[in-house]
């Protein structure tokens, strides 16, 4: 079988995310950019189901400008056979992103589709439940598990409160939650290998998709600054103030 | 039994000095069409992470190496077009120094080479491209954790490569689930870059006895903050230097204010680490420092965006260790190429990458199976400009030490200017930095101001802006020798001097029931080693975490 999984290059969750001085968007340059978290997760359940000898081959596609192809490296470094780079400047949006994907999917048919449940720098979780609408394959998201078993993906799913357990028929797409596994690190020869490994361009024209924008932003905000706290001398001061300052007492005590 | 991995020559740390031998390496391959195999380690998680420098540099090296490096798109793009320099008298008053009583070292403009103020992050990214367009192999976020030695056969006793260090160790020394044993990396020639106080290079100067000749080896901690300023008061290429208040008696240090691109201003602090009162908090005398009209003037109204730290080897000439041993070389800081008179160190660490990369390759060209000390590189260093260079500036540091700021001051005017740094003397300055120290009850305590959250912050909120982050759960990186040290000797004696000295906020001295504790919050480290070179009791040994952490500097 083989298993596709959709990759983001994301600013990288040690940096301190700063915004533009004109509040267009968050800063990136000279900014570190990695892997979405959650993508290498399901790069690493990829790598696993491989170990296993469920999958056969495992192929990664990002979307983006040239600099994905790093993310894309990365991936088959970890373990991905090859990879699939589709050309844009454009921002990738949730609704282009499942489009491109959907004709990723039609070609090469694959038996199950692994994407992270959501990036971390836009956090949209929308692109798995798209592409799940837009080839008719049924969906597992938030995965905590994932087994194969006679044609089916059994995924565990994290909702509120606890657990929930799926039987999906393939091909399905799924996608990962925080505690599905813990990816491992990529080994030096093998990003070495890595660099040889098969790498096609493709642009959106290729793929017959027109790229329409949907969403502009309109702003982007830090949160307001914390205020530094203050000694108070007395509780009357205290009852003053939380009456008058910070308004959260509205009547008079006792 | 390790993996290991074969290659003609490895070199540690993707810093100028290891880059520029990197690139010299495969020129010379490609000039003669020789097939050569480099690979370049860097605990850093990307190239430049860890890089951290005011930045003025000299073009010297860079036009030797790549001639046509404006075409290629080298990130030097703000000439300097202005030096000013000061000498702060106290917290509101200021001398402007006139250019003709500055030492001609600290002159950017009008000697005929070319300054830039510049990111050397970025310098070193744009550097790292250019090997790999050339057939080298980076590896960021591997750390070199242990040199490797021949056992046996016609080597035996010469370095072998080095070890990366094991991935998902837990605290207990355990392996983790994600547990990945380091690689040997197997080289004809190792080339240690590690920059200032690198931990390998240490353990090289000591078990070569590489210094036996070098006076003792200066440090100052540099401090260093990225601005974002008013557009108004942005003049790209200007240069800001001075010294004097805040630091007062025998301390010695100066500051640097320099106008990047894009309305960027890079200030810091260098506190020599010579000084004598364990009171004295290198973080808090550059944040008191900004508050003084002369920088306050630049910085008003603007955003702090990055905050780090670094120590320098400013020993230059007199200081400087052999840098060839059996098997490898020790170039750029972490030999200590700088030359402090200029307040540079970028073009010689490039120069001694470069002429390096030129030794090893001429040795293995000749068909050199590794193992030997290359004097070759010795005789092509002395030949050098870059040589030239640190024995004009050999005495400006002593001078300063031994005279003081002013008449040191006086001594290096003459000595550069009129004599063009060949008065036929040499000072010497032998006793080591972490030696200085005097009792803390024979010291005025400190008292710094609170930080006002716009010009002057706390260490915690400046340690978070430097992006800095250690895997959870590993083995702590800051060893001691002795962990009963700290607390029966620092304390009573230096008031333990690591809760000020540390610019991360690394060690604190905490009170339990049982008494005082020191604590170590490692993942805080900014990989800066002031520890490893002023703790009085020379306790505390730097060696390298997980590869990847540490500091993630920007444009640094």
């Amino acid at each position: 079988m083989k298993i596709i999984v959709s990759v983001k290059r994301v600013i990288d969750y040690n940096v301190k995310v700063r915004v533009k001085t004109d509040n267009s968007d968050v800063d990136l340059t000279n900014v570190k950019m990695s892997l979405n978290p959650f993508c290498e997760i399901a790069v690493e359940e990829a790598i696993r189901l491989k170990e296993v000898g469920v999958a056969s081959e495992i192929v990664v596609v990002s979307i983006g400008p040239n600099a994905v192809q790093e993310q894309l490296r990365t991936a088959m470094a970890l373990g991905a056979d090859r990879a699939i780079h589709i050309e844009t400047e454009m921002q990738p949006e949730p609704l282009n992103v499942a489009k491109l994907l959907t004709k990723i999917v039609e070609s090469e048919e694959p038996g199950l589709v692994i994407l992270g449940k959501q990036s971390i720098d836009s956090d949209n979780n929308q692109v798995g439940q798209m592409l799940a609408a837009l080839t008719g394959w049924p969906q597992g998201t938030f995965a905590s598990e994932v087994k194969i078993e006679d044609g089916k993906a059994l995924v565990t799913r994290e909702v509120d409160g606890g657990l929930r357990s799926l039987s999906l028929t393939l091909p399905a797409v799924v996608t990962t939650d925080l505690r599905l596994n813990e990816p491992r690190y990529a080994k030096l020869p093998d990003i070495m290998k890595a660099k040889r490994k098969p790498m096609e361009v493709k642009t959106p024209a290729d793929l017959s998709v027109h790229l329409k924008k949907h969403i502009s932003q309109l702003k982007v905000e830090t949160p307001p600054q914390r205020q530094v706290g203050i000694k108070v001398d007395s509780v009357d001061a205290l009852i003053d103030k939380l009456k008058n300052e910070a308004k959260i007492i509205l009547r008079k005590l006792g | 039994m390790r993996e290991s991995m074969e290659f003609d020559v490895v070199i540690v740390g993707a810093g100028p000095a290891g880059l520029s031998a990197a690139c010299r390496l495969m020129q010379q391959a490609q000039e003669k069409t020789m097939e050569l195999t480099v690979c370049v380690v860097e605990k850093g998680s990307e190239i430049g992470a860890h890089i951290l420098s005011g930045a003025v540099i000299e073009s010297r090296a860079m036009d030797e190496l790549f001639p046509d490096w404006k075409a290629m798109g080298a990130p030097l793009n703000t000439p300097v077009f202005s030096d000013e320099l000061y000498l702060l008298k106290s917290e509101t008053i200021a001398q402007k120094l006139p250019n003709a009583l500055i030492p001609k070292t600290m002159h950017n403009t009008g000697h005929g080479l070319d300054n830039y103020v510049v990111s050397l992050g970025n310098v070193c990214r744009w550097l790292a491209e250019q090997a790999e367009g050339l057939g080298v192999e980076i590896f960021p976020g591997f750390a070199a954790a242990e040199i490797l030695f021949h056992e046996n056969g016609p080597f035996k006793g010469s370095v072998k490569g080095i070890a990366t260090g094991d991935m998902g160790v837990t605290a207990s020394g355990e392996q983790g689930p994600n547990y990945m044993e380091g690689m040997e990396l197997h080289a004809k020639y190792t080339l240690f870059a590690e920059g200032c106080r690198g931990h390998l290079g240490k353990q090289l100067i000591e078990q070569f006895n590489l210094d036996i000749e070098a006076d003792a080896q200066h440090y100052g901690l540099g401090i260093k903050e990225l601005w974002e300023i008013d557009p108004k008061k942005h003049r790209p290429g200007l240069v800001v230097h001075g010294s004097g208040w805040p630091l007062e008696g025998d301390t010695t240090g100066g500051f640097f204010l320099y106008h990047l691109e894009n309305n960027q201003v890079a200030a810091g602090l260098i506190v020599d680490l010579n000084y004598t009162n364990p009171w004295l908090s290198p973080f808090d005398e550059f944040q008191r420092l900004k508050h003084h009209p002369v920088l306050a003037n630049h910085l008003d109204g603007g955003k702090r965006v990055a905050y780090g730290a670094r120590a320098i080897a400013k020993g230059g000439f007199n200081s400087l260790p052999k840098m060839v041993f059996p098997g490898g070389l020790l170039i750029g800081c972490n030999a200590g190429t700088l030359n402090f008179s200029k307040i540079k160190g970028t073009h010689t660490a490039m120069k001694s990458g470069m002429l390096a990369g030129e030794a090893v390759f001429e040795a293995i060209a000749e068909g050199n199976e590794g193992g030997s000390e290359l004097n070759s590189f010795s005789n092509k260093f002395k030949a050098s400009w870059a040589y030239d260079e640190l024995f004009r500036s050999r005495n400006f540091g002593p001078s300063m030490h031994k005279f003081g700021p002013i008449l040191g001051g006086v001594f290096n005017f003459v000595d550069q200017n009129l004599f063009g740094g060949k008065l036929p003397i040499t000072l010497h300055d032998n006793k080591q930095d972490y030696a200085q120290l005097k009792p803390a009850d024979q010291c005025t305590k400190i008292k710094y101001p609170k930080p006002d959250g716009k010009l002057s912050f706390d260490k915690l909120s400046s340690v978070f802006i430097s992006n800095t982050n250690h895997e959870e759960g590993q083995p702590c990186h800051l060893k001691l020798k002795d962990s009963s040290l700290p607390i029966v000797r620092n304390l009573p004696i230096f008031a333990e001097p690591a809760q000020r000295y540390c610019p991360a906020g690394v060690y604190e001295v905490n009170e339990r029931e049982s008494g005082a504790f020191f604590q170590i919050n490692s993942q805080n480290c900014l990989h800066c080693k002031a520890c490893d070179i002023k703790d009085p009791s020379q306790n505390i040994i730097w060696t390298a975490p997980e590869g990847a952490g540490g500091p993630n500097y920007p444009n640094f």
